[in-house]
Protein backbone atom coordinates (compact mmCIF):
# COMPACT_ATOMS: atom_id res chain seq x y z
CA UNK A 1 0.00 0.00 0.00
CA UNK A 2 2.52 2.73 1.02
CA UNK A 3 4.64 1.47 -2.29
CA UNK A 4 1.44 2.18 -4.64
CA UNK A 5 0.74 5.45 -2.86
CA UNK A 6 4.30 7.04 -3.53
CA UNK A 7 4.37 6.09 -6.99
CA UNK A 8 0.76 7.73 -7.08
CA UNK A 9 2.34 10.68 -6.27
CA UNK A 10 5.53 10.21 -8.46
CA UNK A 11 3.22 9.88 -11.32
CA UNK A 12 0.64 13.30 -10.80
CA UNK A 13 4.14 14.96 -10.08
CA UNK A 14 5.17 13.82 -13.57
CA UNK A 15 1.70 14.85 -15.03
CA UNK A 16 1.64 18.23 -13.09
CA UNK A 17 5.49 19.05 -14.67
CA UNK A 18 4.66 18.07 -18.38
CA UNK A 19 1.43 19.27 -18.59
CA UNK A 20 1.31 22.06 -20.71
CA UNK A 21 -1.16 23.48 -23.81
CA UNK A 22 -2.17 19.98 -24.65
CA UNK A 23 -4.94 20.36 -26.60
CA UNK A 24 -5.50 16.29 -27.43
CA UNK A 25 -8.55 14.72 -26.30
CA UNK A 26 -10.15 11.87 -26.16
CA UNK A 27 -13.97 11.31 -24.96
CA UNK A 28 -15.43 7.98 -24.21
CA UNK A 29 -19.51 7.78 -24.23
CA UNK A 30 -21.39 4.74 -22.16
CA UNK A 31 -24.82 4.42 -22.37
CA UNK A 32 -26.36 3.88 -19.13
CA UNK A 33 -29.52 2.98 -19.90
CA UNK A 34 -31.02 -0.68 -20.08
CA UNK A 35 -33.48 -0.43 -22.86
CA UNK A 36 -32.92 2.86 -24.91
CA UNK A 37 -30.26 2.98 -27.55
CA UNK A 38 -28.97 6.18 -28.69
CA UNK A 39 -28.72 7.42 -32.75
CA UNK A 40 -25.33 8.52 -33.90
CA UNK A 41 -23.36 10.96 -31.09
CA UNK A 42 -21.99 14.54 -32.07
CA UNK A 43 -19.03 15.30 -29.83
CA UNK A 44 -17.58 18.59 -30.56
CA UNK A 45 -14.90 20.74 -28.86
CA UNK A 46 -15.90 24.32 -29.58
CA UNK A 47 -15.78 28.07 -28.51
CA UNK A 48 -17.01 28.91 -24.75
CA UNK A 49 -20.29 31.12 -26.68
CA UNK A 50 -21.07 28.01 -29.02
CA UNK A 51 -24.13 25.85 -27.67
CA UNK A 52 -26.17 23.07 -29.39
CA UNK A 53 -28.82 23.70 -27.45
CA UNK A 54 -29.94 26.34 -24.04
CA UNK A 55 -32.76 24.94 -21.97
CA UNK A 56 -35.55 27.04 -21.73
CA UNK A 57 -34.88 28.17 -25.32
CA UNK A 58 -36.33 27.01 -28.45
CA UNK A 59 -34.50 24.22 -29.79
CA UNK A 60 -32.94 25.29 -33.28
CA UNK A 61 -34.15 23.26 -36.62
CA UNK A 62 -31.25 21.19 -36.35
CA UNK A 63 -31.37 20.07 -32.76
CA UNK A 64 -35.03 19.16 -33.77
CA UNK A 65 -33.89 16.91 -36.61
CA UNK A 66 -31.29 14.99 -34.32
CA UNK A 67 -33.92 14.79 -31.13
CA UNK A 68 -37.10 13.73 -33.62
CA UNK A 69 -34.72 11.73 -36.23
CA UNK A 70 -31.29 11.11 -34.97
CA UNK A 71 -29.89 12.87 -37.91
CA UNK A 72 -26.71 14.85 -36.96
CA UNK A 73 -25.77 16.34 -40.34
CA UNK A 74 -27.37 19.60 -40.02
CA UNK A 75 -25.97 20.09 -36.36
CA UNK A 76 -22.29 18.89 -37.87
CA UNK A 77 -22.93 21.48 -40.62
CA UNK A 78 -23.46 24.31 -37.81
CA UNK A 79 -20.36 23.25 -36.09
CA UNK A 80 -18.21 23.04 -38.68
CA UNK A 81 -19.36 26.41 -39.23
CA UNK A 82 -18.40 27.89 -36.25
CA UNK A 83 -14.71 26.01 -36.64
CA UNK A 84 -15.09 23.32 -34.19
CA UNK A 85 -13.35 20.35 -33.82
CA UNK A 86 -16.32 17.43 -34.26
CA UNK A 87 -16.39 13.81 -33.85
CA UNK A 88 -19.12 12.32 -35.71
CA UNK A 89 -20.78 8.98 -35.47
CA UNK A 90 -18.05 7.19 -33.33
CA UNK A 91 -19.84 3.87 -32.97
CA UNK A 92 -21.09 3.99 -36.44
CA UNK A 93 -24.57 3.97 -35.97
CA UNK A 94 -27.02 2.90 -32.56
CA UNK A 95 -25.16 2.69 -29.07
CA UNK A 96 -26.94 0.05 -27.53
CA UNK A 97 -27.65 0.00 -23.66
CA UNK A 98 -24.48 -1.00 -21.77
CA UNK A 99 -22.27 -0.27 -25.06
CA UNK A 100 -19.31 2.79 -25.00
CA UNK A 101 -17.80 4.67 -27.82
CA UNK A 102 -14.54 6.57 -28.06
CA UNK A 103 -12.62 9.20 -30.39
CA UNK A 104 -10.29 11.23 -30.01
CA UNK A 105 -10.04 14.73 -31.13
CA UNK A 106 -7.01 17.62 -31.39
CA UNK A 107 -8.88 20.51 -30.36
CA UNK A 108 -7.77 23.98 -32.04
CA UNK A 109 -7.00 26.63 -29.21
CA UNK A 110 -10.25 28.46 -29.55
CA UNK A 111 -12.20 25.35 -28.40
CA UNK A 112 -12.17 25.29 -25.09
CA UNK A 113 -15.52 23.85 -24.45
CA UNK A 114 -17.09 20.19 -24.81
CA UNK A 115 -20.98 19.31 -25.78
CA UNK A 116 -22.29 15.94 -26.65
CA UNK A 117 -25.42 14.89 -27.76
CA UNK A 118 -27.55 12.07 -29.61
CA UNK A 119 -31.14 10.96 -29.79
CA UNK A 120 -32.76 8.47 -26.92
CA UNK A 121 -34.38 5.89 -29.31
CA UNK A 122 -37.39 5.21 -28.48
CA UNK A 123 -38.27 8.67 -28.09
CA UNK A 124 -40.30 11.11 -29.52
CA UNK A 125 -37.99 14.03 -29.12
CA UNK A 126 -35.67 12.94 -26.33
CA UNK A 127 -31.77 13.32 -26.71
CA UNK A 128 -28.61 12.77 -24.66
CA UNK A 129 -26.94 16.20 -24.07
CA UNK A 130 -23.53 17.45 -22.23
CA UNK A 131 -24.07 21.45 -22.62
CA UNK A 132 -20.33 22.78 -23.18
CA UNK A 133 -18.40 22.10 -20.35
CA UNK A 134 -14.98 23.62 -19.92
CA UNK A 135 -12.23 21.47 -20.97
CA UNK A 136 -9.57 20.79 -18.17
CA UNK A 137 -6.04 22.32 -19.12
CA UNK A 138 -4.79 19.94 -16.95
CA UNK A 139 -4.01 16.31 -18.11
CA UNK A 140 -5.95 13.80 -16.67
CA UNK A 141 -9.26 11.36 -16.45
CA UNK A 142 -12.83 13.93 -15.68
CA UNK A 143 -16.13 12.07 -15.68
CA UNK A 144 -19.37 13.81 -16.31
CA UNK A 145 -23.08 12.26 -16.25
CA UNK A 146 -25.10 13.11 -18.16
CA UNK A 147 -29.20 13.81 -18.16
CA UNK A 148 -31.95 13.47 -20.80
CA UNK A 149 -33.27 16.24 -22.53
CA UNK A 150 -36.75 16.60 -24.18
CA UNK A 151 -36.28 19.32 -27.48
CA UNK A 152 -39.94 20.61 -26.50
CA UNK A 153 -40.22 19.97 -30.30
CA UNK A 154 -42.48 17.09 -30.33
CA UNK A 155 -45.81 15.88 -28.43
CA UNK A 156 -44.78 12.87 -26.85
CA UNK A 157 -47.09 9.97 -27.53
CA UNK A 158 -44.92 7.11 -27.20
CA UNK A 159 -46.38 6.07 -30.93
CA UNK A 160 -43.88 3.61 -32.70
CA UNK A 161 -44.71 4.92 -36.52
CA UNK A 162 -41.99 5.28 -38.25
CA UNK A 163 -42.10 9.07 -37.92
CA UNK A 164 -38.48 10.50 -37.45
CA UNK A 165 -38.55 13.19 -39.96
CA UNK A 166 -38.89 16.47 -38.30
CA UNK A 167 -42.24 17.97 -37.46
CA UNK A 168 -43.61 14.47 -37.91
CA UNK A 169 -45.65 13.21 -35.29
CA UNK A 170 -44.11 9.64 -33.65
CA UNK A 171 -41.37 7.75 -32.94
CA UNK A 172 -38.96 6.16 -35.76
CA UNK A 173 -38.83 2.75 -33.85
CA UNK A 174 -37.07 0.85 -31.27
CA UNK A 175 -33.73 -0.81 -31.92
CA UNK A 176 -34.48 -2.88 -29.34
CA UNK A 177 -37.65 -4.15 -31.02
CA UNK A 178 -39.46 -4.30 -27.72
CA UNK A 179 -42.33 -1.93 -28.57
CA UNK A 180 -46.39 -2.32 -28.93
CA UNK A 181 -48.47 -0.93 -31.34
CA UNK A 182 -51.68 0.14 -31.41
CA UNK A 183 -51.23 2.43 -28.86
CA UNK A 184 -54.09 5.73 -28.56
CA UNK A 185 -51.37 8.05 -27.73
CA UNK A 186 -50.02 9.79 -24.55
CA UNK A 187 -50.57 13.33 -25.55
CA UNK A 188 -50.86 15.27 -28.45
CA UNK A 189 -49.81 18.62 -26.49
CA UNK A 190 -45.74 19.56 -25.61
CA UNK A 191 -46.63 22.15 -23.10
CA UNK A 192 -42.56 23.44 -22.74
CA UNK A 193 -41.77 24.17 -26.35
CA UNK A 194 -38.21 24.75 -25.06
CA UNK A 195 -35.40 22.40 -24.25
CA UNK A 196 -36.01 20.83 -20.81
CA UNK A 197 -35.06 18.30 -18.85
CA UNK A 198 -37.25 14.91 -20.08
CA UNK A 199 -39.73 14.03 -18.09
CA UNK A 200 -39.24 9.87 -19.26
CA UNK A 201 -41.44 7.82 -20.50
CA UNK A 202 -44.57 6.55 -19.54
CA UNK A 203 -45.29 3.19 -21.20
CA UNK A 204 -48.12 0.81 -20.70
CA UNK A 205 -47.79 -3.40 -19.97
CA UNK A 206 -50.20 -3.76 -23.20
CA UNK A 207 -48.11 -4.70 -26.59
CA UNK A 208 -51.14 -4.48 -28.53
CA UNK A 209 -52.97 -1.40 -27.43
CA UNK A 210 -53.10 0.80 -24.42
CA UNK A 211 -52.22 4.63 -24.46
CA UNK A 212 -48.30 4.21 -25.34
CA UNK A 213 -46.50 1.77 -27.74
CA UNK A 214 -43.48 1.79 -25.15
CA UNK A 215 -42.86 -0.51 -22.42
CA UNK A 216 -42.87 0.54 -19.08
CA UNK A 217 -40.48 -1.91 -17.73
CA UNK A 218 -37.99 -1.81 -20.81
CA UNK A 219 -37.88 1.83 -21.76
CA UNK A 220 -37.88 3.91 -18.78
CA UNK A 221 -35.11 5.70 -17.14
CA UNK A 222 -33.98 7.45 -14.31
CA UNK A 223 -31.37 10.38 -15.06
CA UNK A 224 -28.28 9.90 -15.54
CA UNK A 225 -28.68 8.17 -18.48
CA UNK A 226 -24.99 8.82 -19.87
CA UNK A 227 -21.43 8.63 -18.74
CA UNK A 228 -18.78 10.65 -20.62
CA UNK A 229 -15.51 10.14 -19.37
CA UNK A 230 -12.99 12.71 -21.19
CA UNK A 231 -9.20 12.08 -20.55
CA UNK A 232 -6.91 15.38 -21.00
CA UNK A 233 -3.33 14.41 -22.66
CA UNK B 1 0.17 22.44 -3.85
CA UNK B 2 -0.53 20.12 -1.72
CA UNK B 3 1.07 17.49 -4.14
CA UNK B 4 4.29 19.50 -3.65
CA UNK B 5 4.26 19.47 0.02
CA UNK B 6 3.49 15.46 0.02
CA UNK B 7 6.67 15.02 -2.66
CA UNK B 8 8.58 17.23 0.21
CA UNK B 9 7.43 15.18 2.78
CA UNK B 10 8.48 12.13 0.65
CA UNK B 11 11.73 13.49 -0.19
CA UNK B 12 12.77 14.42 3.30
CA UNK B 13 11.57 11.14 4.81
CA UNK B 14 13.82 9.41 2.09
CA UNK B 15 16.51 11.51 2.81
CA UNK B 16 15.89 10.19 6.68
CA UNK B 17 16.03 6.54 5.39
CA UNK B 18 19.45 7.12 3.36
CA UNK B 19 21.31 8.91 6.34
CA UNK B 20 21.43 5.58 9.10
CA UNK B 21 21.14 3.29 6.50
CA UNK B 22 22.98 4.19 3.45
CA UNK B 23 24.83 0.92 3.03
CA UNK B 24 21.66 -1.19 3.50
CA UNK B 25 19.03 -2.55 1.51
CA UNK B 26 16.77 -3.50 4.49
CA UNK B 27 13.65 -1.38 3.61
CA UNK B 28 11.80 -2.19 6.59
CA UNK B 29 12.42 1.52 7.68
CA UNK B 30 9.86 4.01 6.34
CA UNK B 31 7.88 6.70 7.82
CA UNK B 32 5.06 5.44 10.36
CA UNK B 33 1.84 6.74 8.48
CA UNK B 34 -0.34 9.75 10.16
CA UNK B 35 -3.48 7.67 11.22
CA UNK B 36 -6.14 9.57 9.72
CA UNK B 37 -10.05 9.32 10.73
CA UNK B 38 -12.97 9.88 8.81
CA UNK B 39 -16.80 9.82 9.46
CA UNK B 40 -19.10 9.42 7.35
CA UNK B 41 -22.45 9.63 7.12
CA UNK B 42 -25.44 8.46 4.92
CA UNK B 43 -28.77 9.94 4.72
CA UNK B 44 -31.74 7.86 3.12
CA UNK B 45 -33.36 10.27 0.74
CA UNK B 46 -36.19 8.26 -0.41
CA UNK B 47 -40.12 7.51 0.55
CA UNK B 48 -40.10 4.08 1.19
CA UNK B 49 -36.77 1.77 0.59
CA UNK B 50 -34.67 1.32 3.42
CA UNK B 51 -31.00 1.01 2.90
CA UNK B 52 -29.16 -1.91 3.67
CA UNK B 53 -26.40 -2.03 6.09
CA UNK B 54 -23.75 -0.40 4.07
CA UNK B 55 -20.39 -1.39 2.82
CA UNK B 56 -17.56 0.91 3.46
CA UNK B 57 -13.89 0.08 2.22
CA UNK B 58 -11.46 2.88 2.18
CA UNK B 59 -8.34 1.66 -0.49
CA UNK B 60 -6.07 2.96 -3.10
CA UNK B 61 -6.36 3.05 -6.75
CA UNK B 62 -7.23 -0.24 -7.49
CA UNK B 63 -10.32 -1.42 -6.03
CA UNK B 64 -13.63 -1.34 -7.80
CA UNK B 65 -17.00 -2.28 -6.27
CA UNK B 66 -18.41 -2.03 -9.52
CA UNK B 67 -17.66 -0.31 -12.98
CA UNK B 68 -20.81 0.54 -14.42
CA UNK B 69 -21.81 -0.64 -17.77
CA UNK B 70 -19.60 -4.10 -17.17
CA UNK B 71 -20.68 -7.12 -14.78
CA UNK B 72 -21.59 -7.19 -11.44
CA UNK B 73 -19.27 -9.09 -9.33
CA UNK B 74 -20.94 -12.10 -7.41
CA UNK B 75 -20.21 -10.07 -4.38
CA UNK B 76 -22.10 -7.33 -5.40
CA UNK B 77 -25.15 -9.24 -6.75
CA UNK B 78 -25.34 -10.46 -2.87
CA UNK B 79 -25.58 -7.09 -1.62
CA UNK B 80 -27.64 -5.74 -3.89
CA UNK B 81 -30.58 -8.76 -4.59
CA UNK B 82 -30.52 -9.67 -0.86
CA UNK B 83 -28.65 -6.80 1.20
CA UNK B 84 -26.33 -9.09 2.58
CA UNK B 85 -22.80 -6.83 2.85
CA UNK B 86 -20.29 -9.82 4.20
CA UNK B 87 -19.21 -11.38 1.10
CA UNK B 88 -18.34 -7.95 -0.53
CA UNK B 89 -16.68 -6.80 2.45
CA UNK B 90 -14.80 -9.85 2.77
CA UNK B 91 -14.14 -9.88 -1.05
CA UNK B 92 -12.52 -6.55 -0.19
CA UNK B 93 -10.40 -6.77 2.64
CA UNK B 94 -8.55 -9.38 0.59
CA UNK B 95 -7.66 -7.25 -2.10
CA UNK B 96 -4.17 -6.40 -1.37
CA UNK B 97 -5.57 -2.74 -2.31
CA UNK B 98 -7.62 -2.29 0.41
CA UNK B 99 -7.25 -0.36 3.99
CA UNK B 100 -9.80 -0.75 5.49
CA UNK B 101 -13.38 -2.00 5.35
CA UNK B 102 -16.67 -1.17 7.71
CA UNK B 103 -20.28 -2.67 8.37
CA UNK B 104 -22.67 0.02 9.00
CA UNK B 105 -24.58 -0.77 12.14
CA UNK B 106 -27.54 -1.56 10.74
CA UNK B 107 -30.89 -1.17 8.21
CA UNK B 108 -30.83 3.01 7.33
CA UNK B 109 -34.46 3.60 7.13
CA UNK B 110 -36.05 6.51 5.40
CA UNK B 111 -35.70 9.64 6.48
CA UNK B 112 -33.17 8.01 8.75
CA UNK B 113 -28.44 8.27 9.04
CA UNK B 114 -26.10 6.99 10.17
CA UNK B 115 -22.48 7.68 10.87
CA UNK B 116 -19.83 5.83 10.86
CA UNK B 117 -16.08 6.74 12.15
CA UNK B 118 -13.14 4.81 11.04
CA UNK B 119 -9.35 5.22 12.00
CA UNK B 120 -6.56 4.24 8.98
CA UNK B 121 -3.43 4.47 7.46
CA UNK B 122 -3.82 6.39 4.67
CA UNK B 123 -6.40 5.89 1.82
CA UNK B 124 -6.47 8.04 -1.34
CA UNK B 125 -10.10 6.26 -2.50
CA UNK B 126 -13.69 5.77 -0.47
CA UNK B 127 -16.21 3.08 -1.88
CA UNK B 128 -19.29 2.67 -0.22
CA UNK B 129 -22.30 0.29 -1.25
CA UNK B 130 -26.08 -0.40 0.24
CA UNK B 131 -28.84 -2.10 -1.35
CA UNK B 132 -32.67 -0.52 -2.10
CA UNK B 133 -34.31 -3.52 0.25
CA UNK B 134 -37.47 -3.14 -1.52
CA UNK B 135 -36.32 -3.27 -5.24
CA UNK B 136 -35.14 -6.81 -7.23
CA UNK B 137 -31.79 -5.33 -7.30
CA UNK B 138 -31.27 -1.52 -6.57
CA UNK B 139 -28.20 -0.65 -5.31
CA UNK B 140 -26.34 2.39 -4.57
CA UNK B 141 -23.04 3.89 -2.95
CA UNK B 142 -19.75 5.42 -3.99
CA UNK B 143 -17.45 4.33 -6.21
CA UNK B 144 -13.50 5.27 -5.40
CA UNK B 145 -14.13 8.98 -4.23
CA UNK B 146 -10.74 10.26 -4.27
CA UNK B 147 -10.02 11.19 -0.95
CA UNK B 148 -6.57 12.18 -1.68
CA UNK B 149 -6.91 16.27 -1.60
CA UNK B 150 -8.96 16.22 2.04
CA UNK B 151 -7.58 18.04 4.64
CA UNK B 152 -8.44 17.69 8.34
CA UNK B 153 -11.78 18.93 8.65
CA UNK B 154 -12.57 19.08 5.21
CA UNK B 155 -15.92 17.48 4.18
CA UNK B 156 -16.87 16.17 1.00
CA UNK B 157 -20.83 15.90 0.41
CA UNK B 158 -22.43 13.89 -2.45
CA UNK B 159 -25.79 12.81 -4.01
CA UNK B 160 -25.73 9.57 -5.11
CA UNK B 161 -27.66 7.45 -7.90
CA UNK B 162 -29.57 4.75 -7.56
CA UNK B 163 -27.95 1.75 -9.92
CA UNK B 164 -29.38 -1.53 -11.31
CA UNK B 165 -26.98 -4.39 -10.88
CA UNK B 166 -28.02 -6.50 -13.58
CA UNK B 167 -27.91 -9.79 -12.30
CA UNK B 168 -32.03 -9.93 -11.36
CA UNK B 169 -35.28 -9.55 -13.98
CA UNK B 170 -37.09 -6.30 -12.14
CA UNK B 171 -40.01 -8.40 -11.70
CA UNK B 172 -41.10 -6.65 -8.28
CA UNK B 173 -42.52 -9.78 -7.54
CA UNK B 174 -43.31 -10.32 -3.62
CA UNK B 175 -41.60 -13.65 -3.89
CA UNK B 176 -38.60 -11.70 -5.61
CA UNK B 177 -37.81 -8.84 -3.35
CA UNK B 178 -36.40 -9.28 0.30
CA UNK B 179 -37.15 -6.20 1.61
CA UNK B 180 -40.77 -5.77 4.68
CA UNK B 181 -42.61 -4.60 0.87
CA UNK B 182 -42.49 -8.15 0.01
CA UNK B 183 -40.49 -10.42 2.36
CA UNK B 184 -39.18 -12.39 -0.82
CA UNK B 185 -36.05 -14.23 -1.45
CA UNK B 186 -32.44 -12.43 -1.59
CA UNK B 187 -29.46 -13.48 -3.63
CA UNK B 188 -30.02 -15.98 -6.32
CA UNK B 189 -27.28 -16.62 -8.57
CA UNK B 190 -29.25 -17.17 -11.49
CA UNK B 191 -28.84 -13.83 -13.65
CA UNK B 192 -32.22 -13.25 -15.89
CA UNK B 193 -32.19 -9.59 -16.24
CA UNK B 194 -32.71 -7.86 -19.72
CA UNK B 195 -29.12 -6.30 -19.70
CA UNK B 196 -26.58 -8.27 -16.89
CA UNK B 197 -24.79 -5.13 -16.60
CA UNK B 198 -24.38 -2.78 -13.73
CA UNK B 199 -26.61 0.60 -15.35
CA UNK B 200 -28.47 3.06 -13.69
CA UNK B 201 -31.59 2.21 -11.92
CA UNK B 202 -34.63 2.56 -14.19
CA UNK B 203 -37.04 3.27 -10.99
CA UNK B 204 -39.38 0.91 -9.76
CA UNK B 205 -43.19 0.63 -11.70
CA UNK B 206 -45.45 -0.44 -8.71
CA UNK B 207 -49.02 -1.62 -9.09
CA UNK B 208 -50.28 1.75 -8.70
CA UNK B 209 -48.46 2.29 -11.97
CA UNK B 210 -49.82 -0.64 -14.21
CA UNK B 211 -47.43 -3.18 -13.31
CA UNK B 212 -50.59 -5.69 -11.56
CA UNK B 213 -48.08 -8.00 -10.60
CA UNK B 214 -45.75 -5.66 -8.30
CA UNK B 215 -45.41 -6.24 -4.80
CA UNK B 216 -44.90 -2.49 -4.65
CA UNK B 217 -47.00 0.70 -4.75
CA UNK B 218 -46.60 3.73 -5.51
CA UNK B 219 -44.55 4.80 -2.26
CA UNK B 220 -41.59 2.38 -3.08
CA UNK B 221 -40.99 4.82 -6.41
CA UNK B 222 -37.70 6.62 -6.04
CA UNK B 223 -35.74 9.35 -8.00
CA UNK B 224 -32.12 10.33 -7.88
CA UNK B 225 -30.85 10.89 -6.04
CA UNK B 226 -31.52 8.34 -3.16
CA UNK B 227 -28.85 9.24 -0.57
CA UNK B 228 -26.97 11.81 0.81
CA UNK B 229 -22.88 10.79 1.85
CA UNK B 230 -21.07 13.09 3.67
CA UNK B 231 -17.72 12.18 4.29
CA UNK B 232 -15.49 14.77 6.86
CA UNK B 233 -11.79 13.78 7.76
CA UNK B 234 -11.14 14.68 11.59
CA UNK B 235 -7.62 13.99 11.38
Amino acid sequence: MKTSLHGLVVAMGLVLSTSAMAADISVTVENLSHGNHFTPLLIAAHPAATHLFQTGSAASVNLQAMAEGGDIAGLVADMAAGSADVIENPAMGLLAPAASSSGTLMTAAANTHLSVVAMILPTNDGFIGLNGIEIPTTAGTYVYYVNGYDAGTEANDELVNGGGAPNVLGIPADPGGANGSGGTGVTTTESNRTVHIHRGVLGDFDPAGGVSDLDSSVHRWLNPIAKVTLTVN
Amino acid sequence: MNIKKIITTLGLASAVIALPACNSSNNTVTPTPTPQMYTVTVSNLTQNQPLSPVAIIFHGSVYRAWMSAQAASVVLEQLAEGGDNSALLADAAANADTVLTQSGAGVIPPGGSESVTVTLDQATQMSLVTMLVNTNDAFTGLNGLSLATMKVDDTLNRAVTAYDAGTELNDELMSNIPGPAAGGEGFNAARNDRVDKVLVHAGVISVDDGLTTSALNESHRFDNPVARITITRTQ
